[in-house]
């Protein structure tokens, strides 16, 4: 059967309906949901940005890149250290003073948030500039030893960062709308990108490098292009992520190596690069990560009464993971997205069945 | 003053450490031949390809192109300036549509800036349009007019190698004969001067052969290419070429016409057996 395309207009006009009814949804949970499912729901809009960025540079790219942690850890610390106040930082840095000039500036959220992100962005440069002329595993290994340095580093310029104990008492900036906000600003530049020649550029990358280059695609600087871009998300995603917790540290479950597993397992499970796709995984692991709360508790399976073990969800989310990873790999979406054309086509031919 | 000639490889050799896959090669394309480089597997033929779109740096000696020295440019550079290539395994982008693949050999003439300098200051026509595309792309500013005369051209390239009704079909379900077609669409739609086709017709039936044969002389004459074949298909070889080069452990044993060739007791030793084909 044909796949018949909808007219532009009607698309745009339908993708205009459609945020002004999720701002609609937005605004009546955070009217009459309660403070709970409110952070949830603000925090799958954070991780929302972090997987859209990764499965672009990771799904669409085709770069292998394990150290996304690394950027996020870059925008929240830079944000923190421009939100807080200059007393809070002083009454913070007790064993060492925060050097100048970030001891005398506050900065509002916004102006902070953009320039965490362009912090990430100016690292990936630096290390991508190197890196992306390696392939495969190798580049991986380098990636992943970036977001580990990254993270080594703050533990330990303490005139900078605080060091272990961290940043406390950030304010809570991070509302739903702040995050739902720049996950439409990130979703907007990326799938701007990706429906472009620029898009079709980095898919060709991803395909085969070799025939790309033959077909006049500069590769290296095309990769460096998406892993800037990628990571600048992934910074403004660091800065919301801080503004959430109130509190960050170099602990490797913060801003660590296990950041990056957790959004890998979004993107896979969303399917590796589709940028509907990276939300849906998002949700799905918040979602998840919550209920599977329950296992946390006593209850009875099968008679057998099983007692509250602390870490119990971590292991039945893997678990789960390792499942889909085995039964159904290519993730909720696969490479494709949801776009206005694929639910209509959808409808036709359930219509035709009938 | 003597008119350039389109491909001069002068005493190219390309060696990896002790061995020499290319030794003084040397050879000259003129505008719209039909050239064969035969010889048996492992005689350098592909690696000649690779030194020609600057996969390879050679080792000693220099390709030009025209009026420009190409030695040691990148290899998207190259295409920019004109020369693009098949090649052995097909190497298509095999989840992207037909159309997708055919458009993506048209970005160089948004990006590649340095690479039309080098062409603007030879002399010849410039084949950029336009600057900041990143930014309208983002943007869409000024985007849509670019996109819709891009796939206007692809759709009248595709319609001219007799592929368009596929245009939305993923190329890795295509047919075999169609995929090495689409191949070379797609090296046609980065605007050449001069074609590689690296074992065109490999794996191809004796009909799909001939329809091939045909294909290659018109295109030839319709985007007036200058064309280089390599090729282990006798009947496509003396089919088609007007003149033939032939390797052998990595240097020229032969050169001349089909007849020419055929007839030569070097190459007849190394390559044609009895000469029963044809």
């Amino acid at each position: 059967m044909q796949y018949r395309k909808l007219p532009t207009k009607l698309k745009v006009f339908l993708t205009i309906i459609f945020i002004i009814f999720m701002a609609f949804v937005l605004f009546l949970s955070q009217k009459f949901l309660d403070t709970y499912w409110i952070r949830i729901l603000t925090l799958i809009g954070i991780y929302g940005i972090m997987a859209v960025s990764l499965t672009f540079i990771n799904g669409i790219t085709g770069i292998f890149s394990l150290g996304h942690s690394g950027f996020v850890a870059i925008g929240a610390y830079t944000a923190a250290l421009l939100t807080m106040s200059i007393e809070q930082k002083q009454m913070s840095f007790f064993l060492k003073p925060l050097i100048w000039p970030l001891n005398s500036i506050q900065l509002d959220f916004l102006s902070a948030t953009i320039i965490a992100g362009i912090m990430a962005a100016i690292f990936a440069y630096l290390i991508g500039y190197p890196s992306l002329r390696l392939t495969g595993d190798y580049l991986a290994i380098t990636t992943l030893g970036f977001g580990e340095i990254v993270r080594i580093l703050i533990l330990n310029m303490i005139s900078v960062t605080n060091g272990p104990l961290g940043l406390k008492g950030l304010e809570e900036y991070t509302n739903i709308w702040w995050a739902w906000g720049w996950l439409l600003v990130t979703v907007l530049v990326i799938g701007s990108l990706v429906n472009s020649s620029y898009g079709r550029a980095l898919k060709a990358i991803r395909e085969d490098p070799i025939a790309a280059k033959a077909m006049g695609i500069n590769v290296t600087k095309h990769q460096l292009m998406a892993f800037v871009v990628g990571a600048f998300f992934a910074g403004i995603s660091g800065s919301l992520y801080a503004h959430w917790l109130t509190t960050i540290d170099p602990r490797p479950q913060t801003v660590g190596i296990l950041l990056t597993f957790n959004v890998l397992i979004m993107i896979v499970l969303g399917g590796l690069g589709s940028i509907t796709g990276a939300i849906f995984g998002a949700a799905a692991f918040a979602i998840l990560s919550e209920w599977l709360r329950i296992v946390e508790t006593p209850f009875k399976i099968f008679g057998i009464q099983v007692p509250a073990i602390s870490g119990m969800r971590l292991l039945v989310l893997s678990t789960i993971f390792i499942l889909v990873m085995l039964t159904w790999r290519r993730g909720i979406m696969g490479r494709s997205e949801l776009t206005w054309d694929g639910i209509y086509n959808f409808f036709l031919r359930l219509k035709r069945k009938h | 003053m003597e008119k350039e000639s389109v491909l001069k490889l002068d005493n190219v050799t390309m060696q990896f450490g002790g061995l020499i896959a290319v030794g003084d090669f040397n050879m000259k394309l003129e505008s719209g031949e039909l050239v064969g480089l035969i010889g048996p597997n492992g005689a350098g033929k592909t690696t000649v390809f690779n030194v020609i779109t600057g996969i390879y740096t050679p080792t000693k000696g220099r390709v030009i192109f025209g009026k420009i020295d190409i030695t040691g440019l990148p290899p998207h550079y190259i295409t920019h300036l004109g020369i693009a290539r098949t090649f052995q395994n097909i190497r298509l982008f095999s989840d992207m549509t037909v159309l997708e693949n055919v458009l993506v050999s048209q970005h160089h003439k948004l990006e590649e800036r340095h690479a039309d300098k080098i062409l603007q200051k030879h002399g010849y026509k410039s084949k950029i349009i336009g600057k900041g595309w990143f930014w309208k792309s983002v943007f869409k500013i000024g985007y849509f007019s670019m996109e819709k005369q891009m796939v206007k051209e692809a759709r009248e390239l595709l319609k001219k190698v007799e592929l368009l009704d596929l245009e939305n079909e993923k190329a890795s379900s295509l047919p075999y004969g169609m995929q090495r077609k689409l191949e070379i669409a797609r090296a046609l739609a980065t605007e050449p001067k001069l074609l590689l086709l690296d074992e065109p017709a490999a794996g191809m039936n004796p009909h799909e052969t001939e329809e091939l044969m045909e294909f290659i002389k018109k295109i030839r004459d319709d985007f007036n290419l200058t064309i280089l074949l390599i090729e282990h298909d006798m009947k496509v070889v003396m089919g088609i070429c007007e003149r033939i080069v032939v390797m052998d452990y990595g240097r020229i044993i032969s050169k001349g016409t089909p007849d020419e060739v055929r007839n030569d007791p070097k190459v007849i030793e190394a390559y044609l057996g009895d000469g029963s084909y044809v």
